[in-house]
């Protein structure tokens, strides 16, 4: 038994390093396009790693959790634009905006748990969607807020995809080293208690509410930083970063990827882009094909990509 | 040529004079040889980059809720590439389509993977004004020349244009500037609430209708905002007094089919006269609706039962070949395409001159267009014929009688653009 799992150990280490080294060395190499590409996939991944600090580690699912992407990245937005402020001050303005609205809907929502807690933030995230849509002397309504000016010029690099992508690849890595220190910390490990057993968490004396609430800011927190990348990535913001399917999709990393691993959720993330791009080029039943991945998934990986072959500790 | 030397080494050894023969014979058809590979470089050369195919990079919504609308948009522009055999400026066409599933980022990428991956000459498509916009900036950084066949966002050529987006289709207000008129001086129409879809396209219709309305002397009593997931009208049919003159419709899609039906059922239809923007009874929803849309009068730029050789032709060709009417969508890629081909045969196919392409296709003007004479003014938008038209049963099938017309409409309608321009743009 620890033969295998050493083994079965070994071939994700060695994946992940290699998905890493590639991440790091190949973006030079390879055309813009692909770079493009990539860099989706690492902004997206900070994102499919902040919803895996809940529905992962905390046991949270949350359908609405794209709303904090959107609201910071409409941060970015409106700063950027409708006030000229300086790189630094929409960075800073967009994170607190979103950081902040976590830590307000978080007392709503961390009352409640399972498919309560999923109706709650999937009704809370078409309430963002509805404010982005019709607040319209702010967020342009439908047509959204672009001209978001290039952050490589902003931050002094020379402009391009490459440069923008190693920015995002910076940001992300730390991202994921906090995330992994925050999931391996006691903070973590007592997430994941309550994900195993909430009463008994409780009767040991743990505030289990204050420790749900509190993942629930850190996760909009890094949703956040996710989505002031987007912002600057695609030089506009509109209501579709925030809507439900944003959220379904988001929802869909996690799990295609394998949640409670942080690598799994990236995994997903990157397939999901690339398999959505490539597969479309070739043909416009594209969707179908992303419904059968999805569906052999559930059947076969049903605790996702990343966990396939490992046995999950009841 | 290994045999060959040794033949002529073979014929060498036999006598000096035959020798001699040889090597004059052989460096004869040597320089024959050489002087037909140059000649043949030199042509190559020539040629060599108008023989590579023209690329167009397409994108519209192929999956999702508004893929009926991407589809007819590209059956029109393959319609219209067929005709015209894939070839244009003595070269090939190659079209490249991709789906933007009406999500502007989507759309980004896919401009992306068309400009950077596969390299496309000239850009045509979209479909909703939120793409429109966000595709704008990377457009005018690549400096690639896109057509934009539908997306009728206002600012893209008023206050936000950009020299590399031409349109070809229409601004949301166009049409509905020449209906206010129309509406208070031969319709009659004194007093109206407008029921529209409250988005961009919806505020800058009836921000159009309501601005020459007004100027004329009518009454708006209510403005009435329907959201676009709109799916029961009775909360705001409810709203409506039953002694204004007409009610003024923007729907489009389900939304209209959903609309037409309860305008009956709350009995408004017959009491109250409605009259609308042009997609509320386009031709994509028209086929659906029963005797309960009849009489509704709208203005739109095109209509599938316009009268004129051109679109005859072009609606039974398009009838024929996809089995249903064609929609205002599907004119607008066949017109698309025939001003894109216009202007890449006006510089000879040469696509790679960017800025001449985009030059070309703001100054040639195609004939024969179904919606009739277009010309795009110094804004890049089109100045064209906006035709009031009014839903009659014609052989057992609804479609829009065009009953007035009126010529050349700019988006400035009578209006100074400069003066025009430092407005703002038409909002709620």
């Amino acid at each position: 038994m620890a033969a295998r799992r050493t083994t079965v150990l070994d071939w994700r280490t060695l994946l992940a390093w290699l998905c890493a080294l590639f991440l790091l060395v190949a973006p030079p190499f390879l055309s813009a396009y692909w770079v493009g590409l990539l860099t989706q996939a690492v902004i997206l991944g900070i994102l499919a790693m902040s919803l895996d600090l809940l529905i992962g580690y905390t046991g949270l699912p949350s359908l609405g959790h794209a709303g904090f992407f959107g609201v910071a990245a409409y941060g970015v937005g409106v700063l950027s634009t409708t006030y000229h402020a300086g790189v630094w001050t929409s960075i800073a303005g967009g994170f607190l905006v979103g950081t902040l609205l976590a830590a307000l809907l978080g007392l709503i929502v961390s009352h409640v748990r399972d498919v309560y807690f999923l109706m709650i933030t999937m009704a809370l995230g078409m309430v963002l969607w509805g404010l982005s849509f019709r607040w319209i002397p702010v967020t342009g309504g439908d047509n959204g807020i672009s001209g978001i000016p290039r952050l490589e010029g902003l931050i002094g690099l020379p402009s391009g995809p490459v440069p923008f992508y190693y920015v995002a690849l910076l940001v992300f890595a730390a991202c994921m080293l906090l995330m992994m220190l925050l999931v391996r910390s006691p903070f973590g490990l007592t997430l994941q208690g309550i994900r195993e057993h909430e009463p008994r968490m409780r009767s040991l004396g743990f505030n289990t509410w204050l420790h749900g609430y509190l993942s629930y800011v850190c996760a909009g927190a890094f949703a956040s930083i996710a989505g002031i990348i987007w912002a600057y990535y695609n030089g506009f913001v509109s209501p579709t970063y925030l809507d439900l399917t944003a959220s379904s999709e988001l929802f869909l990393m996690v799990t295609l990827g394998g949640p409670a691993t942080l690598v799994g959720p990236v995994i997903g993330a990157g397939a999901i882009v690339i398999l959505k791009n490539v597969m479309s080029a070739y043909t416009a039943r594209w969707l179908l094909i992303l419904g059968i991945v999805y569906i052999v998934t559930i059947l076969w990986a049903p605790q996702g990509l990343w966990n396939l072959g490992k046995r999950r500790s009841a | 040529m290994e045999s060959r030397k040794a033949t002529v080494r073979l014929k060498a050894d036999t006598t000096h004079d035959r020798f001699a023969n040889v090597v004059s014979g052989f460096s004869r058809t040597t320089a024959i040889a050489i002087a037909l590979i140059c000649a043949a470089a030199i042509i190559s050369a020539q040629t060599g980059a108008p023989q590579t195919p023209i690329k167009i990079g397409f994108m519209v919504p192929l999956s999702g809720g508004n893929a009926q609308n991407g589809r007819d948009i590209l059956n029109g522009f393959l319609m219209y590439l067929d005709e015209i055999g894939y070839s244009a400026g003595g070269r090939k066409i190659e079209l490249i389509v991709e789906d933007d599933e009406a999500i502007p980022a989507v759309g980004l990428t896919k401009a992306r993977k068309l400009v950077e991956r596969d390299e496309v000459h000239v850009m045509a498509g979209a479909l909703l004004s939120s793409t429109g916009y966000a595709l704008a900036p990377y457009i005018t950084s690549m400096k690639i020349p896109m057509v934009y066949p539908v997306v009728s966002a206002d600012d893209l050529t008023q206050r936000r244009r950009s020299e590399w987006i031409v349109r070809t289709g229409w601004s949301g207000s166009q049409p509905n500037h020449a209906f206010g008129e129309y509406a208070y001086q031969k319709l009659g129409v004194k007093s109206v609430v407008t029921v529209a879809l409250d988005y961009a396209f919806g505020w800058e219709s009836v921000g159009g209708f309501e601005r020459t309305f007004l100027a004329q002397g009518g009454r708006i009593r209510q403005k009435i905002w329907v959201p676009i997931s709109v799916h029961d009208f009775a909360p705001y049919l409810a709203q409506i007094p039953r002694d204004v003159d007409a009610v003024y419709a923007l729907l489009l899609g389900r939304s209209a089919l959903q609309f037409m039906r309860q305008y009956q059922e709350f009995g408004l239809k017959g009491r109250v006269t409605l009259i609308g923007g042009g997609t509320t009874t386009d031709e994509h929803v028209l086929p659906f609706m029963g005797d309960e849309a009849l009489g509704t009068v709208t203005a739109l730029h095109y209509s599938a039962a316009l009268d004129t050789p051109a679109n005859k032709t072009f609606a039974e060709t398009y009838r024929t070949r996809y089995k249903k009417i064609p929609s205002y969508y599907s004119e607008s890629m066949y017109t698309g395409g025939k001003w894109l081909i216009a202007a890449i045969n006006a510089i000879d196919g040469r696509v790679e001159d960017r800025q001449a392409l985009v030059e070309a296709l703001r100054r040639v003007k195609p004939e024969g267009l179904p919606r009739g004479p277009v010309e795009l003014d110094q804004y890049g938008n089109p100045i064209e014929n906006v035709y009031i038209r009014r839903v009659e049963r014609v052989n057992g099938q609804l479609q829009n009688t065009v009953i007035d017309t009126f010529p050349g409409v700019s988006q400035f309608w009578t209006f100074d653009p400069a003066r025009y321009l430092s407005e703002p743009l038409y909002a709620r």
